[in-house]
């Protein structure tokens, strides 16, 4: 039995050996942030949300980009919880930065950069991830292809700083170096109980690639400034939400 | 040596418009409700228009009266470009206020080949640029301010004569108040010698201190300090060749050692660059030149040297560069970074960021980085406003008890939709041409055009979410009835 459990030890220090070779550093305590997300926290590399690492966010429509720029936002103002600077690289401004609050960022505290040209952007992208100043780099960018997602990648094993790709209507999704992939769209909810008004917003979290870790599929709703996870799909009549039950 | 010039504002403006040469103009400041003459032309001054003058009165004597608005401050910046030049003649070059330059001119003259054609040469060249002047040499300042405004035999006033010379000049050679001036009026007083001999505290008594001071001062019996003018040296490096340079990587080496020249410079002097020139003179005569600017005065040669770089390629060396040249137009002092204000992480810095946007602006050549703070305002494109500092602080907070949507659209496009009664939400819309079927809604939120800053009408915002979960701003312009209501779509909530 003792040989087993140093065995276990053993295969659980090697591994976070790697991880660290491939960029996830355990040690920096004070760097890392829980995020309190439950179930969705699983699934990451040591159950920490891998921050010095580029995510990439696929939405397909105007919706889902809405979704998915509230999702980045929050993950944003998690990550800025103890201060600090996001830099927004765009091709043309769509975010109306007074929302932004309502997920946890000081709109003033993002610097929104707007660049016509598209190679433009992707170096500004790169030179802002390659800043240790800035918590976290949120880009707007269509296309990406493996060795700029390398580029980028290795820019942020250096400087530690989080990068969200957000890709608006790619025309392909080829594979990238990138740490994450993920899709979030919104989901509708349940009007059945005939309240008036609008409810919750809620949405489809799809984890569809993670480095050392175990994608997944969640559906949270986003509540007096954090997620709330669903037990059954929404659409379903009988909902309930976790934090009831 | 004093120098006065009797009519520096109007020859100044006479230089900038020639037409004006020979007529009478005055310029004229407001004052007490009033339009006061500050500076009147040769021309007015020969029909008896004086400074202090209403325009009005001096209107009555000349119909013809040019009138030009009296530029405050104007007078100090030409006395300090005359002064700069004035420094070809001596090292110490003072401004006097309100229309006189002071030149100490010990040990200068005989450069000139004496204090005559010293004189001379001054004179005459301030004459040719167009400024009627008036100057005199003596040993000390007050003499010379007296002949110079007052004397009507020589300008030249040799050592030991400063008493015979002040004595037939009338009291206002002094440069008393005009209160004192007033009082020796009324006495009698028309020349300095009427008073010159007599006992000192008699005139301490009657006139105070400032009569004695000044006395002495135009006699040599006190000091007068002379405050001089100290031109600006220019923020510029040069860097001749031994060869020319052709390659770029030759380029660099020597834009590295002229930024490290000029930033050592500018660290002791606590500034910092807000534009650099680089300028390459080529062996055949052709200049060429890359600038930059950077969002805040900077000091550190490594920045520079990484936005100058970007820009080196355009560089055409031809058959080479002989001689670099590294100028700075705009210097400011540098503010230290005040990183309380934002209370940013530990590991966070505004230097670096403020380096990372210098980089990014000069790459796209535009206005490309904002960052926006809470503006009060109701109407949503409105509510937030740019500022272009990193050290800004919101003056409100910003509001979060409304719905807004995370994407706004630049401009409300329009949709097409079936509502049923008015102020009801509608029951489905037509975007893009696709059909949503508005599942639940919250509305209607009534925001008002500010009339005061735009007309329009008023705007009524529902947030509505469709049959797939996706929730969309729509309002509806102006009322039912009245107008013929349209419907837009203005954002996208998360």
């Amino acid at each position: 039995m003792e040989r087993i459990a140093d065995r276990k030890e053993l295969i659980a220090k090697l591994q976070n050996e790697i991880l660290s070779i491939q960029g996830f550093h355990t040690s920096m305590e004070g760097q890392q942030v829980h995020f309190g997300w439950g179930d969705i926290e699983q699934a990451f590399p040591n159950k920490i949300f891998p921050q010095g690492a580029i995510h990439e966010l696929i939405s397909n429509t105007l919706e889902d980009m809405a979704a998915t720029t509230g999702f980045m936002a929050a993950l944003a103002g998690r990550m800025m919880q103890k201060g600090g600077l996001v830099f927004w690289i765009s091709k043309a401004k769509m975010v109306f930065p007074p929302a932004l609050k309502q997920f946890g960022v000081d709109p003033d505290k993002v610097i929104f950069i707007t660049v016509k040209n598209q190679k433009n952007l992707l170096w500004m992208i790169e030179q802002a991830l390659k800043c240790p100043a800035l918590t976290a780099v949120v880009g707007e960018i269509t296309e990406l292809s493996l060795v700029e997602s390398r580029r980028l990648q290795l820019a942020v094993e250096q400087s530690q700083v989080t990068g969200l790709l957000h890709r608006i209507l790619p025309r392909t999704i080829a594979n990238t170096a990138s740490v994450a992939r993920w899709k979030i769209t919104s989901l509708a909810n349940d009007v059945t109980d005939e309240l008036p008004g609008l409810r919750f917003g809620r949405w489809n979290v799809e984890l569809i690639k993670i480095r050392n870790g175990r994608p997944g599929k969640w559906q949270v709703q986003w509540s007096a400034g954090k997620f709330e996870h669903l037990t059954t799909p929404a659409h379903k009549t009988a909902t309930r939400l976790s934090h009831i039950a | 040596m004093a120098i006065w010039f009797r009519h520096l504002l109007t020859d100044r403006w006479t230089l900038q418009m020639p037409e004006l040469k020979g007529k009478p103009f005055v310029l004229a400041a407001p004052e007490r409700g009033r339009m006061k003459i500050t500076a009147t032309s040769p021309a007015a001054e020969m029909q008896g228009i004086e400074c202090g003058m209403a325009v009005a009165d001096a209107r009555s004597i000349l119909p013809a009266l040019m009138t030009f608005d009296h530029k405050p401050g104007l007078a100090a910046t030409i006395l300090n470009t005359l002064a700069e030049w004035c420094i070809r003649y001596s090292p110490i070059v003072s401004v006097d206020m309100p229309n006189g330059l002071m030149i100490d001119i010990t040990g200068c003259a005989h450069l000139w080949g004496g204090e005559r054609p010293y004189f001379k040469d001054i004179v005459f060249k301030l004459n040719d640029f167009g400024y009627s002047v008036r100057a005199a040499i003596s040993n000390t300042i007050g003499v010379s301010w007296a002949v110079s405004r007052y004397g009507k035999v020589t300008p030249i006033i040799h050592p030991g004569q400063e008493a015979e010379t002040l004595a037939t000049l009338p009291p206002a050679g002094l440069r008393l108040e005009p209160s004192i001036l007033e009082q020796m009026r009324k006495l009698g007083f028309h020349k300095i010698s009427d008073f010159m001999s007599m006992p000192r505290s008699i005139l301490s008594r009657r006139f105070g201190k400032q009569l004695l001071n000044r006395l002495d001062q135009a006699m040599g019996q006190a000091v007068e300090p002379i405050n001089p003018v100290f031109p600006v040296e220019p923020c510029q490096e040069r860097l001749p060749g031994f060869e020319p340079i052709r390659s770029a990587k030759g380029i660099e080496i020597a834009l590295q050692k002229l930024l490290n020249k000029l930033c050592k410079r500018l660290e002791l002097e606590r500034k910092g660059v807000k534009k650099v020139i680089f300028k390459c003179f080529r062996v055949d005569g052709a200049l060429e030149q890359i600038e930059i600017g950077t969002t805040s005065a900077s000091c550190n040669a490594e920045h520079l040297f990484k936005l100058l770089q970007l820009k080196i390629g355009t560089i055409k060396p031809a058959l080479g560069i002989e001689l670099f040249l590294l100028e700075a137009p705009v210097v400011e002092d540098i503010q230290r970074p005040q990183s309380a204000l934002w209370n940013l992480s530990g590991n966070s810095d505004l230097v670096p960021i403020g380096e990372l946007l210098d980089q990014m602006i000069s790459r796209e050549e535009a206005d490309i980085a904002h960052r926006y703070l809470p503006d009060e305002h109701h109407w949503p494109e409105r509510s937030y406003v740019a500022t272009s500092s990193l050290q800004d602080k919101p003056a409100s907070s910003w509001r979060t008890d409304k719905p807004r949507p995370v994407i706004l659209l630049q401009s409300p496009e329009l949709i097409e939709v079936t509502a049923p009664i008015p102020d009801y939400p509608p029951l489905l819309f037509r975007y893009k041409n696709k059909i949503h079927k508005i599942r639940s809604a919250d509305g209607p939120e009534r925001i008002e055009q500010e009339w005061w800053i735009e007309d329009g009408l008023h705007r009524d915002y529902y947030c509505v979410e469709d049959q797939d979960g996706a929730r969309y701003w729509i309002f509806r312009a102006g009322h039912y009835g009245e107008h013929n209501p349209r419907w837009f779509l203005h954002g996208f909530f998360a």
